[in-house]
């Protein structure tokens, strides 16, 4: 849990500067009956953050960002953007805007009108309007033809341009998203996500965008809260979710990941009654009993003759899953199961069933107490 | 024919032919009757544009006007008062608005007729309303027998026919699309404006379509109502056909009838596109 692991060491890449808070929630609730939705969030954003917040459905996000954006009353608790609470301001009075996960384009206009609308709202007039439409579409790589195109002949991929050039449109301080990417096809949401933090780059506007997919989140953000059940639950770097989750929840939460329980043995040790066996850390924490060792599957490594690790377990590979670059394997340690990650390039050359023996420095994995 | 050899087709062919006799042959049978010598009865006779002259120059055109104008201002209280309630049934309602505005369409269930007797007695002297007033020692005139009662007669008729459509088109309005117009600083006024006006157009389009076509037919609230105080075309109509035993003088109003509301039926669908509205295709 210090910053021995390999991936704190990498540097971060943000493009980021961080300058004061935007955004600032304290203590926000918002129940629903007897249902606590969002409970007793605190939280800053920076400016000119692309700051993500995931969770599995039902974890209030979707809430939360409503009450953000003005759509939802807050139970109790603040919401100050710049030092100033908002709470009672309604949303079309507000310096943001919202991407909604249906887009919410209106289906009776042409891509220009809907792009237009915040400035005809404004009274800004039909020349300016048009030049700033066509300057946006051109910037999210929309042929300028389709000025007068209707948004229900785009394609999924156009109307998420359109329903982005909309919000820009508005020129807000802060672009609130939820979940717009969750209905379109893999790659090309693949390829919208890189489009979306290159327009983060390009604009150098606050986003705030929830998403249920914490890969999703490690692609496009300078900083990730975790949500669950109505309560944040860390926030962090990409690095920092992905190296040190601070519960199992967190850990389980990208990708697969091998979590293993945990008990503190008579010697110190760990012991995994599972693997029948023990394992090492750099350092447990004081008052540690019992909990989860997360290794992540890519830090395991296959130990030929004479090599060592800190940890080591014997068991044989049963299958093999190709996922694209990297290889999965499937490890049986008795009844127990064990992933392993390797590049294509470094596959274990074995065949199945062979017995093989895997090991992990103890300063790969994660001890999460929960 | 290509088409015959398919067996889809070629199977309904019976069922084609009874809605073609079933539609088509009295459509067809009026437009005969309507160009054959007034006050004759057969079909085999040289035509003649006589009975539809005979309605221009005599006095049938003003049972015309009264239809369509009555109509029109039918539909227009409709509008006014159909479009709130519908608004407020879906938004307190919600998916449950059509089923609530289906409840309004339980009075249909009995008689046209028998449900304007009702409103007579109600209305008539010395009944409901005015027995009741007169036991508190307040004789007022009757309402019955006046134009404005039956305008009263159409609205609480054909309110089911504008209702239902209407609110129809008010829950297609997607939540999201208008709490996207109000978040991109639009007010109560302009999403209202922008958003749900044009897109609960197609149920405001057929609800005004059909309350308009089914009170240009109007008849009976006229007669029961009115105390026939109006004759609207459908009962010159009805005289042409009985009484009177001009079969091509009725025909000839039928035609001039269909043909005023079909062409302004699609006036206004030409007018509303309602794919476009819809967004689709």
């Amino acid at each position: 849990m210090t910053n021995t692991h390999p991936w704190n060491q990498m540097t971060t890449r943000s493009q980021t500067t961080i300058h004061g808070p935007i955004l600032e929630l304290r203590k926000l609730t918002r129940t629903f009956g007897a249902l606590t939705a969002v409970n007793n969030i605190d939280l800053e954003i920076a400016e000119g953050e692309f700051f993500t917040i995931v969770g599995p459905s039902g974890s209030g996000k979707t809430t939360m960002l409503r009450m953000l954006a003005g759509m939802e009353q807050a139970t109790s608790g603040d919401i100050l953007l710049r030092g100033k609470r908002i709470n009672d301001v309604p949303a079309n009075r507000r310096p943001t805007c919202m991407v909604f996960q249906s887009l919410a384009l209106f289906p009776h206009r042409s891509v220009g009108q809907n792009i237009e609308f915040p400035m005809k709202i404004r009274g800004v007039d039909p020349a300016k309007r048009r030049e700033r439409a066509i300057q946006l579409m051109n910037q999210l790589r929309l042929p300028e033809n389709y000025y007068g195109k209707n948004v229900t002949k785009c394609s999924g991929g156009e109307r998420q341009r359109v329903a982005l050039a909309r919000a820009l449109a508005y020129d807000p301080e802060i672009l609130f998203f939820d979940e717009p990417l969750s209905a379109i096809d893999y790659k090309l949401r693949k390829t919208l996500e890189k489009e979306l933090k290159d327009i983060h780059r390009e604009t150098g506007k606050t986003f705030v965008y929830i998403t249920h997919s914490l890969e999703e989140a490690m692609v496009m953000s300078d900083r990730i809260g975790v949500m669950q059940a109505g309560r944040l639950i860390q926030v962090g770097t990409p690095n920092q979710i992905y190296s040190t989750p601070t519960n199992r929840f967190v850990s389980e939460f990208i990708g697969d990941v091998n979590v293993v329980a945990v008990r503190i043995g008579p010697n110190g040790k760990l012991v995994a009654d599972e693997f029948g066996a023990a394992f090492s850390v750099p350092k447990i924490p004081t008052g540690f009993t019992n909990g989860h060792l997360v290794v992540r599957p890519e830090f395991v490594r296959f130990l030929g003759a004479g090599d060592t690790a800190d940890n080591r377990l014997t068991g044989r590979v049963y299958n093999e899953y190709a996922l694209g670059s990297r290889i999965q394997y499937q490890v049986r340690v008795g009844e127990a199961v064990f992933i392993v990650e390797k590049l294509r390039q470094q596959a274990f050359t074995g065949n199945l069933d062979d017995e093989v023996a895997i090991g992990w420095n103890g300063s790969d994995s994660i001890l999460v107490s929960d | 024919m290509a088409l015959l050899r398919s067996p889809g087709p070629r199977n309904a062919i019976p069922l084609m032919l009874l809605m073609v006799i079933g539609f088509a042959a009295p459509l067809l049978a009026v437009i005969g009757f309507s160009v054959v010598p007034a006050r004759t009865f057969s079909l085999w006779q040289l035509p003649t544009l006589e009975n539809y002259a005979a309605v221009f120059s005599g006095t049938n055109y003003i049972s015309f006007v009264y239809s369509l104008v009555f109509a029109a201002i039918t539909v227009l209280i409709l509008a006014v008062i159909c479009y709130p309630v519908a608004l407020g049934l879906v938004r307190v309602f919600g998916k449950w608005s059509m089923f609530m505005s289906l409840l309004f369409t339980i009075p249909l269930f009995v008689s046209e007729n028998v449900r304007l007797y009702g409103w007579v007695l109600f209305f008539i002297k010395n009944g409901v309303l005015l027995g009741t007033l007169k036991q508190l020692g307040i004789e007022p005139e009757s309402w019955l027998f006046t134009q404005s009662i039956i305008l009263f007669g159409m609205v609480y008729v054909y309110l089911p026919f504008m209702l239902f459509p209407m609110t129809l088109g008010i829950s297609m309005v997607p939540k999201e699309t208008r709490d996207a117009a109000f978040d991109l600083g639009a007010t109560r006024w302009q999403v209202f404006r922008e958003v749900d006006l044009p897109l609960s157009m197609p149920g405001i389009t057929i609800g005004f379509l059909l309350s308009f076509v089914l009170a240009v037919g109007a008849i009976a609230e006229a007669k029961v109502l009115g105390g026939q105080r109006i004759i609207p075309v459908t009962h010159d109509i009805e005289i042409a056909f009985t009484y009177a035993q001009n079969w091509p003088l009725g025909s000839a109003l039928s035609v001039l009838l269909m043909l005023v509301v079909g062409v302004l039926v699609l006036a206004v669908l030409r007018r509303f596109d309602l794919d476009t509205i819809l967004g689709k295709k």
